[in-house]
């Protein structure tokens, strides 16, 4: 089992509140990542789950039970952290046999030289060993693990952290940006391996990572934190697609979503620029913000009452997309629309283009920056 | 390179080795007079050995030695009459005893302390620190003599516990290591705590094997404090010739019947440095050694 219920919890250092009033339940086997932009308090809350820091008010439940009094070490969680932190003076075989040697060994056994002594020491050596070299050949190591971290690569480094995560097999893993000092080739490449490991250990992982994109390719659900508050917690797309507030519908998606300013009239109709919505706002006679995606908008030739225009200002090619920042005619925004390279590879920067909006994907957002909703009619 | 460069570089050649020149000279001297008889330091004759003339030697016979005894070569009879007329065998071990207590017990202190100091959060923290840098201030001659009087109170004056007992705490390794504490990451710290690791068996397993280069550091500092130190053996051991350390062997040799002489003296302080430079030398590899280990990133 690795269920974690976090019930309430508030941070605050000093006069600072770094958390406020949070409630996470985590399911058995579930990869949750909290994401949110740095400060946000994710990592805190990681480490009250962890117990390397104590919560100023809330309740921690691992599988049930409160742990608000049980030190890091009892609680069976294993941590792998941004800058690895394995031990320096210690072979990689060391570093794997730590966690083991100490869960396992009594104080006695511990000793140097008398502690092996012990009658029952060399079987729980043996069963060590066996376990550090499952754990190596699972993580492709076995070749790494007689030399020093500091004789690794980052890459490499990386896998020894995991591994010494994993021996212990653990309730739940919990990952402080663990990707974060790769980079870009090997990071996408150690998303899949860690959402293949998670498939294969079907062990609780709790994953905090300022990186929206980690968090929509790997997890099974994502909480957006943003000051310290939970904003949304859902699965991935439904995150992505149905974002509760404003702020969580900047930070997830890049390029950043649009926002464009317009009003909801007093029968709900929604108008922005030139263009007004066919769906209903159910809030009416207000000021609004419309959140479109750059993979919503297309460049058309057409030019009618459903397109708006603009130049322009800068051409980003990735190859598969090509992304134009588009200042828009009346200089009020400056938005990104994606184009498809086949159709769109002639446009250059200055050129003005018209715009058309993809339908039913406009998203609603009142002045306080909440969610609203359309009218079904 | 050119011409130019060699001779900026020439220059500043020129100046180190000046001033390696200074600072060796001293023990050139010292070296040079345990090796010659009395009548050639006297006259500063004989280049760096003397003559080396089989000769008897008059102290010697003084002492109550056979004239066949006290006839040999200079070198020999100063470094033979140096051990003859002190134990200083015995003063070395009083050293090494000494000095190695006092370091271990140093580091059994300061290492959770700095620990504490570095790493831990707990309330007036930042008071006890900055009693430990006000320690620093204090100089160790103005509280020698209420220390002497506690010592003789406790009846520990002309024991090995008047000699190392005042040292054991050293606010200045506390510092050092605190210091060095602070450059490792937290990072490393939790990751030991989630691995099950006590607070005792992060200083001993995960802080001491990182900060062997700075224990070094400090090992050369408090050993060589120690093993040089006169002021304190001189106030607190006063009779006993057995727990003397090496800085008060030396001192047998000054003045008394046979007036000072030169050469069994320069002897003894030649046997008494050299175990000491052997260390330094031996340490300083292992001091490098230690800096190139910590391949934390």
């Amino acid at each position: 089992m690795g269920t974690i219920s976090l019930k309430n919890i508030s941070k605050s250092f000093g006069s600072t509140q770094v958390l406020n009033n949070l409630n996470v339940d985590i399911n058995d086997g579930e990869f949750l990542t909290l994401v949110g932009p740095s400060g946000c308090g994710k990592s805190t809350l990681l480490r009250i789950i962890a117990g390397l820091e104590q919560q100023t008010s809330g309740d921690v439940l691992i599988d049930n039970k409160n742990v608000n009094r049980v030190r890091a070490s009892e609680r069976d969680l294993a941590m792998v952290f941004q800058s690895y932190a394995l031990y320096p003076h210690l072979t990689v075989r060391r570093n794997l046999e730590t966690p083991l040697r100490l869960r396992d060994y009594n104080a006695f056994e511990r000793l140097p030289l008398i502690g092996n002594f012990s009658p029952s020491k060399k079987e729980k050596t043996e069963s060590i060993n066996q376990l550090v070299n499952k754990t190596s050949e699972t993580l492709k190591i076995s070749e790494l693990l007689d030399r020093k971290p500091g004789q690794l690569s980052g890459g490499q480094r990386q896998r020894v952290a995991l591994g010494r995560a994993m021996v212990r097999e653990p309730v739940a893993f919990l990952m402080d940006e663990p990707l974060s000092n790769l980079d870009a080739a090997l990071r996408v490449h150690m998303r899949s391996e860690l959402s293949e490991l998670h498939n294969s250990l079907k062990t609780t992982f709790v994953y905090v990572t300022h990186d929206q994109a980690e968090a929509l390719t790997m997890s099974s659900r994502m909480a957006v934190m943003i000051d310290g508050n939970l904003l949304q917690l859902d699965t991935p797309q439904e995150v992505y697609d149905n974002p509760s507030s404003l702020s969580v519908a900047q930070f997830v998606g890049s390029p950043k979503i649009n926002i464009f300013k317009g009003t909801a009239d007093s029968g709900g109709t929604v108008g922005f620029l030139n263009v007004n919505l066919k769906r209903k706002s159910s809030e009416s006679n207000t000021d609004l913000h419309i959140g479109i995606r750059p993979e919503h908008l297309e460049i058309t030739n057409e030019s009618n009452e459903n397109t708006f225009s603009g130049t322009v200002a800068y051409r980003e090619n990735l190859g598969s997309d090509i992304f134009f920042h588009v200042n828009i005619e009346d200089g009020s925004n400056k938005i990104i629309v994606r184009g498809l390279p086949q159709f769109t590879h002639q446009i250059s920067n200055g050129s003005s283009v018209n715009i058309k909006r993809v339908s039913d994907k406009a998203l609603l957002f009142n002045e306080a920056g909440m969610r609203v909703q359309f009218t079904n009619a | 390179m050119e011409a130019k460069q060699y001779i900026g570089e020439g220059w500043k050649h020129a100046i180190l080795i000046i001033g390696a020149i200074v600072v060796m000279l001293p023990f050139y001297m010292m070296v040079s007079m345990s090796l010659k008889s009395q009548q050639e330091i006297q006259s500063i004759s004989g280049g760096l050995i003397g003559a080396q003339e089989t000769q008897t030697f008059p102290v010697c016979v003084k002492t109550g030695y056979s004239e066949e005894t006290c006839t040999m070569k200079p070198y020999q009879y100063n470094y033979w009459f140096a051990f003859e007329k002190a134990p200083i065998p015995r003063y070395l071990m009083n050293g090494v005893i000494v000095t190695l207590s006092i370091f271990i017990i140093q580091v059994l202190v300061a290492l959770p302390c700095a620990y504490a100091l570095a790493k831990l959060r707990f309330y007036g923290r930042e008071f006890v620190f900055s009693m430990v840098l006000f320690c620093l201030l204090i100089p160790v001659h103005g509280i020698a003599l209420p220390l002497y009087v506690m010592l003789a109170q406790a009846g520990l004056v002309d024991t090995y516990s008047a000699l190392i007992l005042p040292w054991t705490i050293s606010v200045f390794g506390i510092f050092l290591m605190r210091q060095f504490f602070m450059t490792v990451p937290d990072e490393l710290i939790d990751a030991a705590r989630m691995d099950g690791m006590g607070e005792y068996a992060i200083v001993w397993k995960v802080m001491l094997p990182t900060a062997i280069p700075a224990l070094l550091a400090f090992a050369i500092f408090s050993v060589v404090a120690h093993w040089n130190d006169y002021f304190w053996p001189r106030m607190v051991i006063t009779g006993n010739r057995d727990l003397f350390t090496p800085p008060l062997g030396i001192r047998e040799f000054r003045g008394g019947i046979d007036s000072d002489e030169f050469g069994p003296m320069m002897a003894s302080i030649v046997t008494v440095t050299v175990p000491l430079i052997v260390a330094f030398i031996i340490a300083q590899k292992r001091f490098i050694e230690g800096i190139t280990l910590t391949g934390m990133k």
